[in-house]
């Protein structure tokens, strides 16, 4: 699997450890990849984040620290659920796309039996008086958490001197959220002159 | 609940390109889920949309199978493996085929300036994912002091979530909200 490796180990000889494993345990099987990932998928209450690193890092010992936060990085930068990308790009690295396939698989396999169980549960009784006032009141907290996430990732703006940046999360705050215009049209738009933005910024450093 | 071929092509093509326009994370495709399910497609009140948000959120996995619980009310059984192979396999085919080149890039001015650039765009559309699930889950006072308590925990302090989605519920039982 040389071709999978990060290129972070340039000109590394046939047989010559991977930067991947190098300092980490022998690489897993697919078998091993598929119920490791299940693990996780079941066991993660609030978010897979924290029981992935845990998990991969410190019990499995599959990657260190740092390649791991330049993994998540790495797919929080491009599209998609963060953590999902994060799994088949592990999947990948460790064993080409069976392992990424077996990763999903684990990730999410446990994860679809459970939301069709849940939502088989919520269609049939979701309007009966002792579930609906349940109901209404994890909507409610997911409502606070959410407004949480969202006050927490605007801090650092909260920062700096009022610039294009401010602009820009407001601008897409108002057409995403308030005039709900489609999101593929604003972003084709707004994300182009965001990055222009950023370009220049650049500049002035 | 419809699981014709039109409703899960339909579903598969909404999600797909979700899959490719969610910066930052699934969080952000959170206004245009509820817009083409709630607003467009009226697959949903806005209140079932928050509620099965929060069930998502309140139960293991990642928080992105809110999509399975969402297909699966609008087209069944076959409308959650479809929203979920939707959202995605488009951004993990793209992740696994640029993940080597993205990353031999890091320092690249550009990788620099995309990276920069998608941050307060992010912020922007949480925020709305906030605002949207806020607005169909908030219907009185009861909820709203919810919602604030909730703030309130998740944001000062460093306790699970998930105490805070049992008290809710638990107030709900009683007939609090």
């Amino acid at each position: 699997m040389s071709d999978s490796t990060p290129s972070a180990a340039p000109a590394a000889e046939p047989g010559a450890p991977s930067a991947v494993t190098s300092v980490a345990a022998p690489r897993p099987s697919i078998v091993e990849l598929c119920l490791t990932f299940a693990g996780v998928s079941i066991s993660s209450f609030g978010g897979v984040l924290a029981w992935a690193r845990r998990m991969l890092v410190e019990n499995k010992g599959w990657m260190t620290a740092e390649e791991f936060n330049d993994l998540l990085a790495l797919c929080q930068f491009l599209p998609g659920p963060n953590i999902v990308n994060l799994c088949a790009v592990f999947g990948n690295r460790m064993r080409g796309i069976p392992g990424a396939l077996a990763c999903l698989v684990g990730l999410l396999g446990p994860s679809v039996v459970l939301m069709i169980a849940a939502g088989t549960i919520y269609r049939r009784f979701g309007a009966l008086p002792a579930l609906h006032g349940v109901l209404s009141g994890l909507a409610a907290a997911a409502a606070g958490v959410i407004i949480a996430a969202a006050v927490k990732m605007a801090e650092p703006l909260a920062r700096v001197r009022l610039g294009p940046e401010h602009a820009v999360a407001l601008t897409t705050f108002v057409a995403v959220g308030v005039l709900r215009l489609s999101l593929p049209l604003v972003l084709l738009v707004i994300v182009p002159v965001s990055i222009a933005f950023a370009w220049r910024r650049a500049d002035e450093k | 609940m419809r699981s014709d071929p039109a409703t899960l092509t339909a579903l598969f093509l909404q999600f797909a390109v979700l899959s490719l326009f969610a910066i930052g994370g699934g969080g952000s495709a959170v206004p245009e889920m509820q817009r083409q399910t709630v607003e467009i497609a009226q697959s949903l009140t806005d209140r079932q949309f928050s509620e099965l948000f929060a069930i998502a959120q309140a139960l293991p996995g990642p928080n992105i199978m809110f999509v399975a619980l969402l297909g699966h009310f609008i087209a069944g059984v076959p409308g959650a493996a479809v929203a979920t192979v939707a959202m995605c396999g488009p951004s993990c085919v793209l992740a696994c085929a640029v993940s080597q080149v993205v990353e031999r890039f890091r320092k690249a001015r550009w990788r620099i300036a995309i990276q920069a650039g998608l941050v307060p765009v992010t912020i922007g559309l949480i925020a709305a994912s906030a605002l949207i699930i806020a607005r169909g889950a908030d219907r009185d006072w009861a909820g709203l002091a919810i919602t604030a308590t909730t703030f309130a925990v998740a944001y000062w302090s460093r306790v699970s979530p998930l105490v805070a989605f049992a008290c809710a519920a638990l107030l709900g039982l009683v007939g609090f909200v």
